[in-house]
């Protein structure tokens, strides 16, 4: 292997049990039609683990296509304007497509064409996910549908017209709610008929196993490179490691090369208005296991067990699941929850902007909120590392009708 | 169980030279009194009725039963509303086969142990859970067992001959075969397929073999109740729902003619 690849960790730790189980959580809760096809997915992943040519081809193109390693940013100036811990950030948005997404697409994408797929269907949210699949499958000239909820695309209307203009089709969702639960339900749908040709390209670390292993596995770089960028940056590891959390792909990707350290791990939860009400997507806080999507998970459903509807203003976070590899690194003990409201994320997303000059994303800006609030009770000579997931350039508009057009009160009235 | 009534009713069926008629609604679509009365219209045609549990996230199934879930959580509905429905059933028609159909989280939420006692006391047969496989069973069907219920598997044209037989080996009372690869209401395989897989079915397992999924005409049925022991319809009685919403007794006319059209098909007496 390229001596470029070195930082990279090819063995598979912390590996679910053979039925895909984290603990109790995870699973396979699918449709018998499914099992067929996520039994052929499985050995497919684990061959293509193994196979060299595969793996090289795959970290070549997450270098020259994606633009790995992303960079490690000390923001000082944030730091310093917050006077406690040292604020570490990982540049997730600075690769190809804008956010950590494509590292997952890439891999699939890989596993479909070695498959013999030749076509490929996603659901997305922000829509991040969506161009993400939308561009490697105008890269592997593969036919792509993404489904997305009509209120989302609503939210997320230049996202909508980049898969277009990648050659995707987008599927508006209504039924449901209209948001990222609803989109996967119909991909799924899609796939218990068109398994057979069609790859479906799930977009966080949830689903039946092998999704929740997979998806870990390809945004696992992430986590990978941080810890090699600390060590040589810095001549150590962070004390404390965090992401934002909607399914969770990248608070894993991050998190999962860090568990085996002495590093607190934590993972920010979106409080939208608050907790106390329904209008967040705090599933592990104020949720319970449950199943859904093919999982057992935390899930925000009532005493019924019908799921409920989410908010959060970052069309990302919007999901009432998370990953089940959270969901059991939260009940052993190994991952700390903190959450973030919708103003405290606006508020991080203007300091970070006017302190750094960086754009983050509304999902990143959730971590960010978090990390500086815990800073400000540390001391200087103690670092956090954050995942700056994405850009933040797709959530203009939001921010634009939050703030009323007016940039310099964004950036002034959070300074 | 001291009284089959599933086993009772695929040998009535089969004295009578016939297929069972299995028939889907969702339990509290629209409302829960008016699907009372469609359940009791049904029960008149059907030997077996599936009583399906809304579930906010029916991902297995097409607009038709999506839809149905919908407006039955519009208007309210909660399990002990499925619970009082299968109840309401089973004392209008003691002799017949009842079934809960639906989604894991339902009966997770209740807890497994909890969901097969009221099931149980709500006179149902059998349970039959979407996304619960063999692989993810155990609890579930040890809680169904103890109170002598029936746990229906799934067998798909995409299941390979180990999950036919895992299917085989851990299914009761009958083996649910998906007429096609999608979701319910989609457009039905070809015939001569699905007689080949159910013929196979019928040599890996003594159980009974119904087939559904996307069965919709009466030529459909009548083709199929040639060679499976029952033929389930369910989009195609829950569309009589939405055809004729806000006319209850439209509704109920529509569906008693197309059940009694359906259970006409099944066969009588021709069956060889």
């Amino acid at each position: 292997m390229n001596k470029d690849f070195r930082m990279y960790d090819m063995e598979i730790r912390h590996a679910p049990d053979a039925g895909g189980h984290f603990d109790r959580f995870g699973g396979k809760y699918a449709a018998e039609t499914l099992m067929g096809p996520l039994a052929e997915l499985e050995a497919a992943f684990y061959a293509s683990w193994e196979d060299e040519s595969f793996q090289a081809e795959r970290l070549r193109l997450l270098q020259q296509y994606v633009g790995r390693p992303t960079p490690l940013y000390h923001a000082e100036h944030l730091s310093r304007a917050i006077g406690g811990a040292q604020i570490i950030l990982k540049r997730e948005d600075l690769t190809h497509t804008g956010a950590h997404k494509i590292n997952n697409t890439i891999g699939q994408g890989l596993l479909a064409q070695r498959m013999g797929k030749k076509r490929v269907i996603a659901e997305t949210g922000a829509g991040q996910h969506g161009v993400a699949t939308a561009t490697v499958a105008a890269m592997f000239d593969m036919q792509c549908d993404v489904y997305m909820g009509r209120e989302d695309m609503r939210r997320q209307a230049p996202n909508v017209f980049r898969m277009e203009l990648l050659g995707a089709r987008v599927i508006p969702v209504d039924c449901g709610s209209g948001t990222l639960k609803d989109a996967l339900n119909e991909a799924l749908r899609d796939w218990v008929a068109s398994c057979e040709t069609t790859f479906y390209i799930i977009g966080t670390v949830a689903g039946p196993h092998p999704y929740p292993l997979m998806v870990r596995q390809y945004h696992a770089v992430i986590g990978q490179e941080a810890r090699a960028q600390c060590l040589e940056q810095f001549g150590r590891l962070p004390d404390v490691a965090m992401a934002c959390v909607g399914g969770g792909s990248n608070a894993m990707g991050l998190l999962h090369p860090l568990r085996d350290d002495d590093i607190r791990l934590v993972a920010v939860e979106a409080a939208g208005h608050g907790l106390d009400g329904d209008e967040h997507a705090a599933s592990m806080l104020a949720g319970r296991p449950g199943i859904l999507h093919g999982n057992l998970t935390y899930l925000l459903e009532d005493a019924e067990g019908q799921i409920k509807g989410t908010h959060s203003i970052s069309a990302g976070l919007d999901y009432p699941g998370v990953g089940p590899e959270l969901a059991a690194m939260y009940e052993a003990g190994r991952l700390e929850l903190d959450s973030a409201t919708d103003d405290q994320a606006l508020e991080a997303f203007s300091r970070l902007a006017h302190t750094e000059g960086i754009l983050p994303a509304l999902e990143s800006s959730h971590a960010l909120a978090a990390a500086m609030r815990m800073a400000a009770d540390m001391s200087p000579d103690e670092m956090i590392l954050v995942n700056l997931s994405g850009r933040g350039d797709k959530d203009l508009d939001t921010v634009m009708q939050v703030f009323g057009k007016d940039a310099k009160a964004a950036a002034g009235g959070a300074a | 169980m001291s009284l089959d009534r599933l086993q009772s009713c695929f040998e009535r069926c089969k004295a009578e030279s016939r297929a069972a008629l299995v028939g889907y609604l969702t339990a509290g679509d629209p409302n829960p009194a008016t699907s009372e009365k469609l359940l009791h219209v049904l029960a008149k045609s059907a030997d077996i009725i599936e009583i399906g549990m809304p579930f906010s996230d029916p991902m297995a199934d097409g607009p038709s039963i999506q839809a149905a879930s919908e407006r039955s959580l519009a208007a309210g509905t909660k399990m002990h509303d499925v619970f009082h429905l299968c109840l309401s059933v089973r004392k209008a028609r003691p002799e017949a086969g009842i079934v809960l159909m639906g989604y894991a989280n339902v009966a997770y939420a209740m807890g497994y142990e909890h969901f097969a006692e009221q099931a149980a006391l709500a006179g149902a047969d059998g349970v039959l859970i979407v996304d619960i496989p063999p692989e993810e069973s155990g609890d579930f069907d040890a809680a169904l067992k103890a109170h002598a219920l029936h746990s229906i598997r799934l067998v798909a044209p995409t299941s390979s001959v180990q999950r036919r037989e895992l299917a085989a080996k851990t299914a009761s009372g009958f083996i649910y075969y998906v007429s096609l690869t999608g979701i319910t209401g989609a457009e039905m395989g070809a015939v001569s397929d699905i007689r080949t897989q159910v013929d196979s079915l019928h040599n890996q397992s003594g159980l009974p073999i119904c087939v559904g999924f996307g069965i919709k005409t009466v030529e459909q049925a009548r083709s199929v109740a040639a060679f499976a022991d029952g033929v389930v319809i369910g989009s195609h009685f829950v569309s009589c729902i939405a055809e004729h919403a806000g006319n209850e007794s439209a509704m109920l006319a529509a569906l008693d003619k197309t059940c009694a059209a359906m259970r006409a098909a099944m066969g009588n007496g021709s069956k060889p």
